[in-house]
């Protein structure tokens, strides 16, 4: 039959084979719906900095952006004004975030209207196309970034069905039709905040809560606040 | 060991096993039953948040109580038997004794775990219509505490992720923090816009599972103000991990501040608000687009 | 001995050819795409809902099935079938196959099946038990870190649905298909195609569960509950695929154990002459058999409202999410004691010849078997206690969960009994079983908590619940896996296995097994619930305890895989026919067991278990003429 050494070859290979087979399955795992870390620039320093963060919402992605180019998605814009699908974002502690949302999707509606009054933001108002609204009718919600553990509830305003030069997919430029949305928050202690929306705006899944509304990097991520 | 010569004496003047056995097994039992229920019975969660948390601590500590002469049983018998009929090096080739059965230890064994398993139930059913012990008991409660005495109704609304919580006493106000006045009678009426989520507040004592268009309803009486810790238990999907929230049990005066406040923070959106219903069921196949 | 040679002299590339595992692969590839790309140009753009994202819910379901379709049709599965059809006399030509090549195609021997069985569950045991070391290596901080939340979810889906599918035949698999036959004194199953089949679906099944990584993977654990299932990525369709192939080979595999044990006992091997293990593995079937298709129907329906939009749980649309959970857990329930049976089985077969006594109350035993084999039927609702499904029957299901205790308290009352006065050998089977009866011990204990209401509304859902089940389930299954592994496998392969090495896997193994569950009774009651890829900061020494005890559980369990390369591939030390100096019959044969198992169908007059009582003969040799194969 084999000789030693050659059975502690194959021993070798198979242990070398399950390593790799192992290393492809978690690298696969860790790196499937994560998302990098995106490091919002700080525009003031100090005890109490201050961060402009500057989000778009789209209602597909595009493929230039993601493998599931028909995904509802956020973007970030980088200091360079590209448009990033990158929704784990570092903000400094104790900070003044002033946001602006360019929301280029339509109406979707929430499940739970008290989700349409804006909270835990400067004034519990949210400043649309230049106006203040102290709530926004809950049909009309297309989006809403929240972060629970900060209290942060922003329903985002839609684009109307029949407006013009409508943005088909991501990136979207400011030509097109879109609402502008601004408002202010603050950080607080450093932590790990997950945000979320909670419009069921996952166009092709059932309940419209599957695919982006569950994947981190698209509607879901956190705020490593440092 | 000395069991060598213990088995030659053994075959002269037979020991009686099952004697030292029970000897030491009542000995231990006396000595580790009191002390079980006594230290730590009362210190297993979740503690003394609210009368249903109490009513839990209780049960333990009696359920503590009743299983460790069970566990004090298995430990003295195994321990006596493995190391006393263990086969000593130089008769490796000897069989035990050919005992296949024994009616009377059958018998007895049976009527023991008959009798402590019934008492169990017993006791956990009373335990369980006494106050429905702060579990989720559908649309319709069978086991009230205080009877039909009137209770606080909040409604714990589940979604994906997070709980909110309304008031139909308060005009129907809706709120992002669970806040309850101390020493009331509480009816939580449990339910989800979505998936199914499990409402856990800990210190309370209660958990109901949150379902799409049921009204899981479980009582709870507040005892003093404190601060309490609400999880989801259910899997719900991607941030189950991250549905906690901080509740709050406060005094009167306080809880009534803190409703006017809140409606203040509420008016704007009350007139989107549906009208309270038990149940919810948003068009279950919305989607955008 | 012609074919044998025949093969041997064939080179490398021909001998490939043919019906095996290869082929099975490469057709079952072609029926992946051929079903991938068939759903989508027939159904595909008719729908808008499916137009509207790359891959859909359907092709998914059409191209595993087509797959699994062409790894059968790869082994050979419909050779059979169709030459029966095209008019040629039934045969088992299957079972003529020699050398290590039979060990990768359709076999009928149930040895070699057996066999298969115990290297394939074994594989996907150590995959899932990797995912277990990844959930564990997340948990080490209360925040999330290595794996996203999405990931992290996916991978206690696969620990728990690749633990619970696939370790359902972790004893009846290698060692029902193995010893059962033999125990009985018969020279086959009743079925060997079918038991052929019900491994090769399970390892289908397992690839299929396993590739779920690449399409987004599912996030709901093993239950699989529903709406959550409805919403979730293509990956949750690979569960569904997988359980209901899982649940397919099990009730195949009850049926076959059924029949075979029913109709093809020896002469003279009456009812009270059963080996416990044959009546553990019985009751086991029989419990396979009634609840493994309710599984199948569930996870149908919900396919159906995955791909055709039905909605049997969809509430407000004329369905509920109650109707998965009953029929889930209607499931769900005795599968956790198909899980546990075959340990109570395989504890009590060995007891005697450790402690060189009968087995003490047979009957009681037996007895004990199948009274929970009634029980679990009337007990699933203890999943539900504060769902809010209507409450009037909890006091029941207290109580009948409450009941579920007598029946095991036999099984203690038989072991130690069995014990009691023996002449006890620590060998490392034994130590396995004795390691069976502290772990069960507290697996029931603390089940005595989550049965009683007021209390499981704290524990329910818990890792306290998580505790248990892995007390009773990996202290209870998987302790009687490796003592049946250590016991068996000597007499399956002819080589020992390495008593030092076993003795050293078998302490390390115990000991980090406590010391991985037990402090999770504690994190349960402190307020984690399971399945959380965040915990609150004050647990973080609890789960940091934990997470390195796991790692040391996983690596005593690669100390076991070592123990058993090098004793089968390097020591190679023969193994005597009794290692043991069992009266049981598989003991009376050769190591490993020929082919045929016994030249002449054997006659019993007496059950196995005869020690210190007259040496009566358990086996006599000369029985009917050797025509019944």
């Amino acid at each position: 039959m084999r000789s030693v050494t050659g059975k502690l070859a194959l021993a070798v290979a198979g242990v070398v084979a399950a390593g790799v087979l192992i290393g492809f399955y978690v690298s696969k795992l860790t790196t499937q719906a994560g998302s990098p870390t995106y490091t919002v620039p700080v525009k003031t320093g100090g005890a109490h900095p201050v961060v402009d963060l500057t989000i778009q919402t789209v209602a597909a992605v595009g493929p230039a952006l993601s493998p599931n180019p028909d995904w509802v998605s956020f973007l970030v814009r980088d200091a360079s004004g590209k448009w990033r699908r990158e929704t784990v974002w570092r903000l400094p502690a104790h900070a003044t975030v002033h946001v602006t949302i360019y929301n280029f999707d339509g109406a979707s509606g929430l499940r739970n209207p008290f989700l349409a009054r804006p909270q835990g933001v400067d004034g519990n108002r949210i400043v649309v196309d230049g106006k203040p609204l102290a709530v926004l009718p809950p049909d009309e919600a297309s989006h809403t970034f929240a972060v629970p553990q900060l209290g942060l509830i922003v329903p985002v305003a839609p684009v109307p069905d029949d407006a013009r030069n409508q943005c088909g997919y991501a990136p979207c430029s400011l030509s097109m039709a879109h609402r502008t949305e601004t408002f202010t928050f603050h950080t607080g202690k450093p932590g790990h905040y997950r945000w979320q929306c909670f419009v069921p705006c996952a166009a092709g899944w059932i309940t419209g809560f599957g695919g982006p509304m569950q994947t981190i990097g698209y509607m879901d991520g956190f705020l490593d606040v440092v | 060991m000395s069991a060598g010569p213990g088995i030659s004496a053994a075959a002269a003047e037979p020991v009686n096993h099952a004697r030292r056995v029970i000897v030491a097994w009542l000995v231990l039992s006396v000595i580790a039953t009191p002390l079980v229920a006594v230290f730590l019975g009362p210190a297993i969660p979740p503690g003394n948040g609210s009368d249903e948390a109490s009513q839990q601590v209780f049960d333990n500590q009696v359920m503590t109580a009743v299983i460790t002469p069970i566990l004090c049983l298995l430990v003295v018998f195994f321990a006596y038997a493995l190391t006393r009929f263990r086969a000593q090096a130089g008769e490796a080739a000897l069989d035990g004794p050919p005992l296949r059965n024994e009616p009377r230890v059958q018998a007895l064994w049976v009527a023991a775990t008959g009798l402590i398993v019934l008492g169990l139930a017993g006791f956990g059913t009373f335990e369980l219509l006494e106050t429905g012990a702060g579990g989720g008991q559908g649309p319709s409660p069978i086991a009230e505490p205080g009877g039909t005495k009137k209770k606080l109704e909040v409604q714990v609304i589940a979604q994906q992720w997070q709980f909110t919580y309304r008031y139909p006493s308060l005009g129907g106000l809706e709120s992002a923090q669970l806040v309850l006045p101390a020493h009331t009678d509480v009816a939580l009426h449990v339910t989800s816009l979505d998936a199914v989520h499990s409402f856990w507040a800990y210190e309370l004592g209660v958990k109901a599972d949150a379902n799409p268009g049921v009204d899981n309803v479980a009582y709870v009486e507040t005892k003093g103000p404190r601060v309490f810790h609400v999880r989801c238990a259910e899997l719900c999907g991607l941030w189950h991990g991250y549905m906690f929230n901080n509740g709050l049990v406060v005094d009167a005066a306080d809880f009534s501040r803190w409703a006017a406040s809140e409606r203040k923070n509420f008016a704007p959106v009350a007139k989107y608000m549906p009208a309270y219903s038990h149940t919810y069921l948003p068009e279950p196949q919305r989607r955008a687009g | 001995m012609t074919t044998m040679a025949a093969t041997l002299r064939a080179p490398l590339w021909r001998r490939l050819v043919g019906f095996n595992l290869l082929t099975a692969i490469v057709l079952g590839v072609g029926g992946w795409y051929a079903g991938w790309f068939g759903a989508r140009a027939i159904v595909g753009p008719s729908l808008d809902y499916f137009a509207d994202v790359d891959y859909n819910e359907l092709s998914v379901f059409l191209a595993y099935l087509g797959g699994v379709v062409g790894f059968l049709a790869g082994l050979g599965f419909l050779n059979y079938p169709l030459a029966r059809l095209r008019g040629y006399p039934p045969s088992l030509r299957e079972k003529e196959t020699e050398g290590i090549g039979r060990y990768f195609s359709l076999c009928t021997d149930h040895k070699v099946v057996g066999i298969q069985y115990l290297w394939g569950i074994g594989l996907f045991f150590f995959i899932g038990g990797l995912n277990a070391m990844l959930i564990r290596f997340e948990l080490l901080r209360p925040n999330h870190q290595a794996f996203p939340a999405g990931t992290y979810l996916t991978l206690v889906g696969l620990h728990g649905t690749m633990m619970m599918g696939m370790m359902t035949s972790g004893i009846l698999g290698p060692f029902g298909n193995y010893l059962v036959p033999i125990m009985i004194g018969a020279r086959r199953m009743a079925f060997p195609r079918i038991e052929a089949l019900t491994f090769w679906l399970l390892m289908a099944a397992g690839a299929i569960l396993e590739t779920t990584i690449f399409f987004g993977g599912f996030p709901t654990g093993w239950t699989g509950y529903v709406p959550l299932a409805n919403e979730a990525n293509p990956g949750m369709d690979n569960y569904i695929l997988f359980f209901a192939l899982v649940g397919i080979s099990m009730t195949l595999l009850g049926l076959n154990m059924i029949a075979t044990i029913v109709t093809m006992r020896a002469p003279g091997l009456t009812w009270t002459r059963l080996p416990i293990f044959v009546w553990g593995v019985l009751s086991t079937s029989t419990l396979m058999v009634l609840a493994a298709p309710v599984l199948v129907a569930t996870l149908s329906m919900e396919a159906l409202d995955r791909t055709a939009q039905t909605s049997f749980f969809v509430a407000g649309a004329g369905g509920s999410n109650y109707l998965y959970e009953n029929l889930f857990w209607v499931f769900g329930h005795p599968e956790v004691y198909i899980l546990a049976l075959p340990g109570f089985a395989i504890v009590l077969e060995l007891l005697p010849v450790f402690a060189r006594k009968p087995l003490w109350g047979y009957r009681l035993a037996v007895a004990g078997l199948l009274g929970v084999t009634l029980l679990s039927w009337l007990v699933w609702q203890h999943h539900l206690f504060v769902s809010g499904i209507n409450g009037d029957l909890r006091p029941f299901y207290m109580l009948s969960t409450e009941l579920i205790s007598i029946p095991t308290g036999f099984t203690f009352v038989c072991g130690m009994m069995t014990l009691w006065r023996g002449r006890i050998r620590y060998s490392v089977p034994m130590l396995f079983c004795l390691a069976w009866f502290f772990n069960f011990l507290l697996g029931g204990l603390s089940g005595v908590f989550l049965s009683d209401v007021p209390s499981d509304v704290t524990t329910h859902g818990s890792f306290f619940s998580m505790a248990h089940f892995h007390y009773t389930i990996m202290g209870g299954l998987v302790f009687a896996f490796f003592a049946a592994i250590y016991y068996w496998v000597p007499k399956m392969t002819g080589f020992q296995l390495n008593e030092r090495l076993g003795k050293i896997h078998f302490w390390t193994m115990f000991l980090f097994f406590n010391s991985t569950f037990m402090p999770l009774f504690a994190a349960g009651f402190l307020g984690q619930p399971r399945r959380v890829v965040t915990y609150p900061q004050g647990l973080q020494f609890l789960n940091d305890w934990v997470s390195v005890s796991a790692f040391c559980l996983g690596a005593s369990l690669l100390l076991f895989l070592f123990n058993l390369v090098y004793s089968l591939a390097f020591a190679k030390v023969p193994a005597e026919a009794n290692p043991w100096r069992s009266k049981s019959i598989e003991f009376q044969l050769p190591s490993p067991v020929p082919v045929h198992n016994f030249d002449r169908i054997p006659v019993f007059s007496s059950d196995p278990y005869g020690y210190g009582e007259a040496p009566a003969p358990v086996v006599a040799p000369a029985g009917a003429p050797a025509g019944r194969s």
